[in-house]
């Protein structure tokens, strides 16, 4: 039997490359051996596995570069297991773990213990991220260096913003030292203090106290005068608000080395979806209003937010059938990334290729990874998508153990068709 | 024994009263018009009926309260239902039980209606939506009040004869007050003219859009105003400092005779209780009965809960029918 595979009859799309034509791609164990248009014109090898796409995408494999999995400690809302096969069912071949599950991601025994329980499983493959600081608590700067030896892509507190301007600048500065990227999440967290969704009409009318959409900007904009002290790399994590966009697009233009994400639910959803308090749509940052939603979409359009992530991050039903007030934040988001974010291509025409890059090349430059590109010699993690698939989410189908999505019912055009992680088929609708 | 009160003719259809937002202005007269009738029954020697003969009420209260748990007891009993009270606070949720547990254990005990008071905004509905019985939301978070509203407009009602048109200004810690929203919904929905006098600190964002005139001070706020409805400053639920202190407060903002020469010579004063003397109003204002309805309000609070309970169990005997 044969190692090697030809996907044939693809649309081609690499972002890193600017590919976007009909051709095929050959694979030999778990790397990418050739690939273009010209590929097969002389006819397909003998001894070759055929996979014909059907005219299917075929894009580097989706990089989630914002993924909270509970693991350890929260076995009962997502495991290692249930996060990679929704991975794989959304056409995400690497996840980023934040480090905000119960057990701190600041110091190596936590990035072995994520290395081995990713192997074990052995689905798709899974990064992670350092702490900023010790236990997140925001006062002594966690071991960069020694972390990121043994595997750190990046640095953040996870979903807790680093608020001492002084410990901010002296991890800026530390890590500028090393070319480490800093990841915050932006929000003053005094302004924001009991705040259960985003401050304006309705958060009055359900008598919910507010968070303003200024806190998310001023704590960036602090960052930024602190990333012009250090010139340390500075990642504005889920960015939800017109002023940050703003914010962000000055300082790229000013040439500071500033990068952001946003989470489909800021482009797709605003706080009116909160009413009848449905705990499903607390979120961390909130859902801002119309104005904030249409400037992400625009962020987007123009390049100043350079990647998607999902910010998938499972509740169980005991954190979410409580009050509003009680109710744990997040969205799982896997399994919808792809098509929520393919509603900007159909919704808004953004070029598909930009879309993808923010889900590929851009993180995967960002974080230093080598995956996110087609390439010889480059490990074969891809996804072959149906852009024009339609579907409605079910809740119940997903296959994330916590089914916390405020899009049940949703129906989306686009799905994974085929996973390929290191030449493996993960998840396949076509063979 | 007092005989039932006399049925209405339209019937609100709601099984559950969790606010006011919303409700229309035929359903408001109704459920007014029927406490006017339970207030005869609560001044008579007899005030006992018999209408809720054989329904059981428990008053869930996850938050404490003396005067509203009192009432609705005390309607409860009027009206012939078996009352029982349950402090959640003390028992169950130190425990870990969670809300919906709590609803689900009471609601296999068969309960007609429950009142449920609690300090998150939108809990009451969360229980509404798990149980069978008729839920009565007698006050969550900061989010609705609705028999304190509709007590305020009963009490307003009578002294005054009608709603439309008053000029109502309800004063103080606003952003906090779930009575401040249901007036607010009530009295827009019955054609009164609603203003809203605070510091900026004690306003929500977003306010005007309901359908209310700002004020930043009392003058302009109270000027020619016929009612006067003050609120409890709320120093429970708040985090740090809104107002620099009670003294500064009362000095512009709270209501002593001065301000109130302002109003109209016939304003009413009220008060949704419990007072705190000398920071939102001045002591011997409260107590002067030729201006101050916050005795009247607690007596309407009763008659009101009557006619909730009444409309709420009407509504519930065509859903065991079979039509729920």
């Amino acid at each position: 039997m044969t190692d090697r595979t030809a996907y044939i009859n693809a649309r081609v799309l690499d972002p890193a490359t600017e590919t976007d034509r009909m051709g095929s791609v050959l694979v030999l164990g778990n790397k990418i051996v050739e690939w273009g248009t010209g590929l097969f014109e002389n006819g397909i090898p003998e001894n070759v596995r055929i996979v014909d796409c059907h005219g299917y995408c075929l894009a580097p494999g989706l990089i989630d570069m914002r993924v909270h999995l509970p693991e350890p400690g929260g076995e009962h809302k997502e495991s290692f297991e249930t996060a990679s096969a929704a991975a794989a069912g959304g056409g995400v071949t690497s996840i980023v773990c934040l480090p905000d599950a119960q057990t701190p991601i600041d110091n190596i025994s936590v990035l072995e213990f994520i290395a081995r329980r990713a192997r074990e499983t052995n689905i798709v493959k899974i990064y992670a991220y350092g702490t900023i600081t010790r236990n997140r608590a925001g006062n002594e700067l966690s071991e960069f260096g020694i972390l990121a030896e043994a595997g750190a892509l990046a640095f953040t507190d996870g979903d807790k913003a680093l608020a001492d301007a002084l410990v901010m600048r002296r991890a800026l500065s530390y890590a500028a030292t090393f070319n480490f990227l800093i990841i915050q999440h932006p929000e003053e967290p005094r302004l924001a203090l009991n705040g259960q969704m985003n401050e304006g009409e309705m958060a009055t009318r359900l008598g919910l106290a507010g968070i303003p959409a200024a806190a998310e900007v001023m704590m960036i904009e602090r960052d930024l005068r602190l990333v012009e002290m250090t010139g340390a790399r500075y990642h504005a994590a889920h960015i939800s608000t017109a002023a940050s966009v703003n914010a962000i697009r000055n300082a790229k233009t000013r040439g500071l080395p500033v990068t952001c994400d946003t989470a489909p639910h800021y482009f797709t959803l605003t706080d009116s979806s909160v009413m009848d308090y449905r705990t499903f749509t607390k979120v961390s940052p909130p859902l801002r209003d119309e104005k904030d939603r249409l400037a992400i979409v625009e962020g987007v359009l123009d390049g100043t937010i350079d990647m998607i992530g999902s910010d998938h991050r499972p509740q169980d039903q005991d954190s979410k059938r409580l009050p509003f007030l009680q109710a744990e934040t997040g969205i799982v988001g896997l399994e919808t990334l792809l098509p929520l974010t393919l509603a900007l291509h159909h919704v808004e025409n953004v070029p598909l290729i930009d879309l993808i890059r923010r889900l590929t090349a851009a993180p995967a430059n960002l974080l230093g990874m080598k995956e996110g590109r087609l390439g010889i010699g480059l490990p074969a993690d891809f996804t072959i998508f149906d852009p024009d698939h339609s579907w409605t989410i079910k809740a119940d189908n997903l296959r994330s153990k916590s089914k916390n999505t405020p899009f049940d019912g949703h129906t989306v055009k686009g799905m994974a068709m085929c996973t390929v992680v290191g030449g493996r088929h993960v998840h396949s609708l076509i063979d | 024994m007092v005989e039932p009160a006399p049925a209405t003719d339209l019937q609100p259809l709601r099984r559950h009263i969790l606010g006011m937002e919303g409700v229309p202005k035929e359903e408001i007269e109704i459920l007014l018009d029927l406490s006017e009738s339970y207030i005869d029954q609560n001044r008579q020697d007899d005030k006992k009926s018999s209408i809720l003969r054989g329904r059981t009420l428990i008053n869930v209260f996850f938050e404490n309260s003396t005067r509203t748990r009192t009432s609705f007891e005390l309607a409860g009993k009027r009206l012939g239902a078996d009352v029982i009270n349950m402090s959640v606070s003390s028992s169950a949720i130190k425990k870990g039980e969670t809300l919906i547990d709590t609803a689900m254990t009471l609601n296999a005990m068969h309960p007609d209606v429950l009142t449920v008071r609690h300090a998150d905004s939108g809990a009451v509905q969360l229980l509404s939506e798990k149980v069978t019985c008729s839920v009565l939301n007698a006050g969550d978070g900061s989010h609705e009040h609705p028999t304190q509203a509709l007590l305020d407009s009963l009490t307003i009602r009578r002294r005054k004869q009608k709603l439309e048109g008053l000029v109502v200004a309800i004063c103080g810690d606003i952003i906090h007050s779930r009575v401040a929203r249901s007036n607010i919904y009530l009295l827009n929905t019955m054609g009164a003219k609603v203003r809203l006098v605070a510091p900026r600190t004690l306003l929500p964002d977003a306010i005007e859009n309901f359908g209310v005139a700002v004020h930043h001070n009392m003058e302009s706020g109270i000027r020619d105003a016929d009612i006067i409805m003050m609120l409890r400053l709320q120093t429970e639920r708040m985090q740090g400092s809104y107002v620099p202190s009670t003294r500064e407060y009362f000095r512009f903002f709270g209501l002593d005779r001065e301000k109130l020469a302002i109003a109209k010579p016939d304003a009413l004063i009220m008060h949704p209780g419990p007072m705190n003397r000398g920071i939102e109003i001045d002591s011997e204002l409260a107590d002067d009965i030729n201006r101050s309805v916050i005795h009247e309000q607690v007596e309407m609070g009763v008659a009101v809960r009557m006619a909730c309970l009444d409309i709420a169990t009407r509504n519930l005997s065509r859903d065991s029918a079979g039509n729920g």
